[in-house]
């Protein structure tokens, strides 16, 4: 399994054409205390870059969007109840989605965990 | 844009880790380490301290300033006793309110303070229109020491503090420097504003955060404690295009004013006085757990839009989501039902009487 990164500091665990979502550790503390996600439900479909969900933190709401294009095969809805997880665990057990990439050659657009340290930096 | 300006605070937020945004035009502390729900907390169970030294003081001098002041205000100030403060909104002609603001009668002088983002406007159309009066914006700073621990807190350095009740003021020795203390904050906690003299503030602040029940706490919290407080923020809850009596702040207006009028807009303000308004500032509190943020529409239960959202968020100590806004004065009724279009779904909502976290006030 290799893990990729997105611009919009979201992680993806890719393990052949299916991956586990969810955002950075790094984005997690820049939007604070996570009080709110709205996520889509299984079997939504997603092109690059559409709107895939809401976190909402005590001071603003933002967007997650998607960083390839796939099918949502699982929504993490203990999310819904404890949005707070976000916060604690965002790498592990907050994830927001498993999906199922539409073009795994897509994956290249996508940053290695060395760019994305860089890219935070 | 000309540079933001620093409160004499800056350098001490940065030193504690302030993460620092632009705010009307100073460069201010959104949240420090806790993070605004845990300052949110921190003010609500013991005591935050909040640096509004961005806002303005004014100093009104002139035997005339209270009668002078009641022509752009529609309060009652030639009655306000020494020692008392209040709080006011200037209006102009149309009845809408151009600032929300704190005039303290301090005896030989007003004691004023007004909102960061309005400061010039307002100091401009003070001086415009109080003739004979002088209008001396101070160059002192300005800090908030907020919740259940401030008098505590406060006391054991001015001991008047623990004397004063809620909207009271007065000038008494701090560490040495001669201070105003006011009882009184934007936070629905018991609690103080403080104006210090610019270049003791730093070592005053420190002083103050070694006591173990006080915290920094940033723009964040403060939003998001006067948001379960019910409380006006000037440009989201009122503004140009708002009265008084829409944004339920009748009890700001006292009697003799409202019947009186002679303050700008009073036609309009009369008139809704009388007939009501035809819409109204209220509580919406939305089930689940979905934010209702600024600009989110409020429809009834036919789709009809009825209202929207001035300010939202979520509330720490209330433990969901919180909003307030304009709604068609038949939906005002506590208890009523409405829809809230959010992100193109309905959620459901009930109008709810303000506030929604109890105010804390020591009367």
């Amino acid at each position: 399994m290799t893990t990729y990164y997105s611009e919009e500091h979201e992680w993806l665990e890719v393990d052949g054409d299916t991956a586990t979502l969810g955002i950075t550790k790094h984005a997690a503390e820049a939007l604070g205390e996570v009080v709110f996600v709205e996520l889509k439900e299984a079997g939504d479909t997603f092109d690059k870059d559409d709107e895939i969900g809401v976190v909402e933190s005590v001071k603003a709401a933002s967007e997650l969007y998607a960083p390839l294009a796939g099918e949502v095969t699982e929504a993490n809805t203990t999310l819904e109840d404890n949005p707070g997880s976000v916060n604690e665990d965002p790498e592990g057990s907050a994830w927001f989605y498993k999906v199922k990439l539409d073009d795994v050659a897509d994956l290249e657009s996508l940053m290695d965990e060395t760019a994305y340290k860089a890219f935070i930096a | 844009m000309a540079e933001p300006r620093k409160t004499p605070l800056y350098d001490l937020h940065v030193e504690m880790r302030g993460k620092m945004v632009d705010f009307a035009g100073w460069v201010m502390p959104v949240n420090y380490g806790l993070g605004v729900a845990g300052e949110h907390k921190q003010c609500r169970e013991k005591a935050a301290l909040f640096d509004v030294s961005h806002m303005g003081q004014v100093e009104l001098r002139g035997e005339r300033a209270a009668e002078k002041l009641e022509g752009i205000a529609p309060s009652a100030f030639t009655t306000l006793p020494v020692g008392k403060a209040r709080y006011t909104v200037f209006t102009n002609p149309d009845g809408g309110i151009m600032d929300d603001l704190i005039v303290s009668n301090a005896g030989h002088y007003l004691y004023v303070v007004v909102n960061a983002s309005m400061r010039d406007q307002d100091i401009g159309h003070m001086r415009d229109n109080l003739d004979g009066i002088e209008v001396v914006e101070l160059d002192r700073a300005l800090i908030a020491i907020q919740g259940p621990a401030a008098e505590g807190i406060v006391s054991a350095a001015a001991p008047v503090a623990a004397d004063l009740k809620f909207m009271e003021s007065a000038v008494a020795d701090l560490f040495g420097a001669e201070c105003r203390i006011s009882r009184l904050g934007y936070t629905g906690e018991d609690g103080y504003e403080i104006s210090i003299p610019t270049d003791r503030v730093v070592d005053i602040t420190r002083e103050f955060l070694k006591h173990g029940d006080l915290e920094m706490a940033g723009l964040g919290a403060r939003d998001s404690l006067r948001l379960e407080a019910g409380l006006c923020l000037y440009g989201n809850d009122i503004d140009n295009s708002t009265s008084p009596v829409e944004a339920n702040l009748n009890w700001a207006m006292q009697k003799r004013r409202r019947e009186e009028g002679g303050f700008p807009g009073a036609e309009r303000i009369q008139r809704e006085l009388t007939e009501g308004p035809n819409r109204k500032l209220v509580g919406i509190k939305p089930e689940g757990r979905a934010p209702a943020r600024r600009g989110v529409e409020v429809a009834d239960k036919d789709g009809n839009i009825i209202g929207s959202i001035s300010s939202g968020g979520f509330g720490p100590t209330y433990g969901g989501p919180v909003s307030m806004g304009y709604i068609m004065a038949e939906f005002a009724e506590p208890g009523t039902a409405v829809n809230l279009l959010i992100r193109g779904k309905a959620v459901p909502a009930t109008i709810i009487k303000l506030p929604f976290v109890q105010q804390n006030y020591k009367r």
